[in-house]
């Protein structure tokens, strides 16, 4: 059925002999009695200090120097908040458009967007990117995208939510590895990453979706925000525990990443001048 | 002397274990680490004289990747145990709509544990047997309950330990995993207090939008009541 975006087989065969070969070499280094190399130690020490203090003070990112690859990563992300900040204030602020019962969801939502804006903002202080001209009919600053009525219909609201949050999820899931060895990054990202999960659930089951999402289904969402699912319905995982007996279920469980690239063609409508 | 010793459950790798999928170069990759693995803990069998996996010798070892990934399977076996059993005989007093939701996840947890068995192969601490202080399984309130306090423990664990994973792949599928942990930990919350701000409570949620981690340590203590035999755990 969406057997166009199982391609991962043939990845798999690629990237295995690598990571054999790199498992092997860390079991050498086992055998070789080897301690944790010197970096991995700091950065565990680095990781175990910023928790204690139980606060990601701002300027300790800021002041220490963010390497460029951490930086592009945050200011990529910051771009994503942005959207999803501006989205839901203009949402929850405009009389009418969300029904009584959704408001305390999607006021809370609002809540932890505008708070991650903040938050990757004060990480990344002067180097932080301006926030773009945005555009959620999707047209490209248009105005008259296929979103045309966002903000009058409760249904566009909401499907644009739906594609906002699962895209978000892939998006930092896609970014993680970039963030190795930069501990407290590492964390803040993932724990800003589990709380857009939550979002997308919730937004999910208000439109009388599953919270997840099961193969490449775009949950009753418009032809324009099919990109969002794109390769989701993979039932590969890394090593051994690729295909399972229960095809649904190992599609649903596993949230797929998106890359950089894919997720900017998935915004790029939604931000004025991007097309 | 390595990793592999005291506490680690070892089967043959043999080949109808290992699968049909995984073929080529990499499987025999995989089958000469797994050999290695297998002929040091033989000799370290030897040198102790002690049995293998001797009871209360569970453990689970941070120094690498394999002890974060052990530790995700304890949690996962913790909670794709508690979903069967509550499957398999589901209160009465589930609304309409919620055994679905309970066996949607019952399915993902099964599938989570079954990937990392697979994936651990040789280098996989069993699970002690699970018991269930204070849970009752014939009342709905009761096992959503439980069911909201592993998913956000889930999550939280995932989140803490993603920064102790050193292989990429390894840190981009525990990110695989908890996206959808978080996504069931918001359902749950989602059936106990419906369309309220709950499913990302500010419980959980902290006033940076950030969501709860917590080190490994921590989630076993706190774990630890489920299982019927204490974990002990070095390298952290």
């Amino acid at each position: 059925m969406h057997t166009s975006d199982i391609t991962e087989p043939k990845r798999l065969l690629a990237l295995d002999p690598e990571i054999a070969a790199r498992l092997s070499a860390r079991q050498a280094e086992i055998h070789a009695g080897a301690a944790v190399s010197s970096r991995t130690s700091a950065g565990l020490m680095m990781g175990g200090a910023v928790l204690a203090t139980a606060a990601l003070a701002s300027d300790a990112f800021a002041q220490g120097g963010l390497p460029s690859i951490v930086v592009d990563v945050l200011n990529f992300a910051l771009t994503l908040e942005y959207l999803e900040a501006e989205f839901y204030v203009t949402g929850v602020g405009t009389s009418g458009l969300i029904p009584a019962d959704m408001r305390g969801p999607f006021d809370q939502i609002r809540k932890h967007e505008v708070a991650h804006v903040a938050f990757l903002r004060g990480v990344l202080g002067g180097a932080a990117v301006a926030k773009p001209t945005f555009d959620f009919t999707g047209g490209g600053g248009s105005g008259n995208g296929p979103f045309a009525d966002v903000f009058r219909n409760a249904q566009t609201f909401a499907a644009v939510a739906q594609a906002f949050e699962d895209t978000g999820v892939r998006a930092y899931k896609g970014q993680a590895a970039n963030l190795m060895g930069h501990n407290d990054v590492l964390r803040a990202a993932l724990c800003i990453h589990s709380v857009e999960a939550r979002h997308a659930s919730q937004v999910r089951r208000m439109r009388g979706q599953k919270g997840w999402i099961t193969g490449s289904m775009p949950g009753n969402l418009p032809d324009a925000a099919k990109g969002t699912y794109k390769g989701e319905s993979n039932r590969f995982q890394f090593i051994l525990g690729q295909a399972d007996s229960n095809s649904q279920a190992m599609t649903e469980a596993f949230d797929e990443t998106l890359s950089k690239n894919q997720v900017l063609q998935i915004v790029t409508p939604f931000i004025a001048g991007g097309r | 002397m390595t990793h592999m010793n005291d506490g680690i459950a070892v089967s043959a790798a043999s080949d109808a274990q290992l699968g049909d999928a995984w073929g080529g170069s990499s499987r025999r990759e995989f089958l000469v680490l797994a050999a290695k693995g297998a002929a040091a803990l033989g000799l370290t069998g030897a040198l102790s004289g002690c049995v293998v996996a001797a009871a209360g010798t569970k453990k689970i070892d941070f120094r690498d990747d394999f002890g974060v990934l052990n530790f995700a399977y304890a949690l996962e076996c913790l909670e794709s145990r508690f979903y069967t059993k509550v499957c398999e005989s589901p209160p009465r007093d589930l609304r309409a709509g919620e055994l679905q939701v309970l066996q949607d996840i019952r399915d993902h947890e099964v599938a989570h544990r079954r990937f990392l068995k697979r994936s651990l192969q040789v280098l996989r601490v069993e699970v002690p047997m699970s018991v269930w202080p204070g849970i009752d399984f014939s009342s709905r309130s009761s096992v959503l309950g439980a069911a909201k306090t592993f998913e956000d423990l889930g999550v939280a664990a995932y989140n803490g330990a993603g920064s102790r994973i050193r292989l990429a792949e390894f840190l981009t599928i525990a990110g695989k995993i908890v996206s959808v942990e978080a996504r069931h930990a918001a359902a749950i919350r989602d059936l106990l207090n419906p369309m309220s701000r709950d499913f990302a409570g500010d419980d959980v949620v902290d006033e940076r939008g950030l969501d709860r981690a917590m080190e490994p340590g921590e989630v076993l203590a706190l774990a630890q009541k489920y299982f019927a035999e204490p974990y002990r755990v070095v390298g952290l």
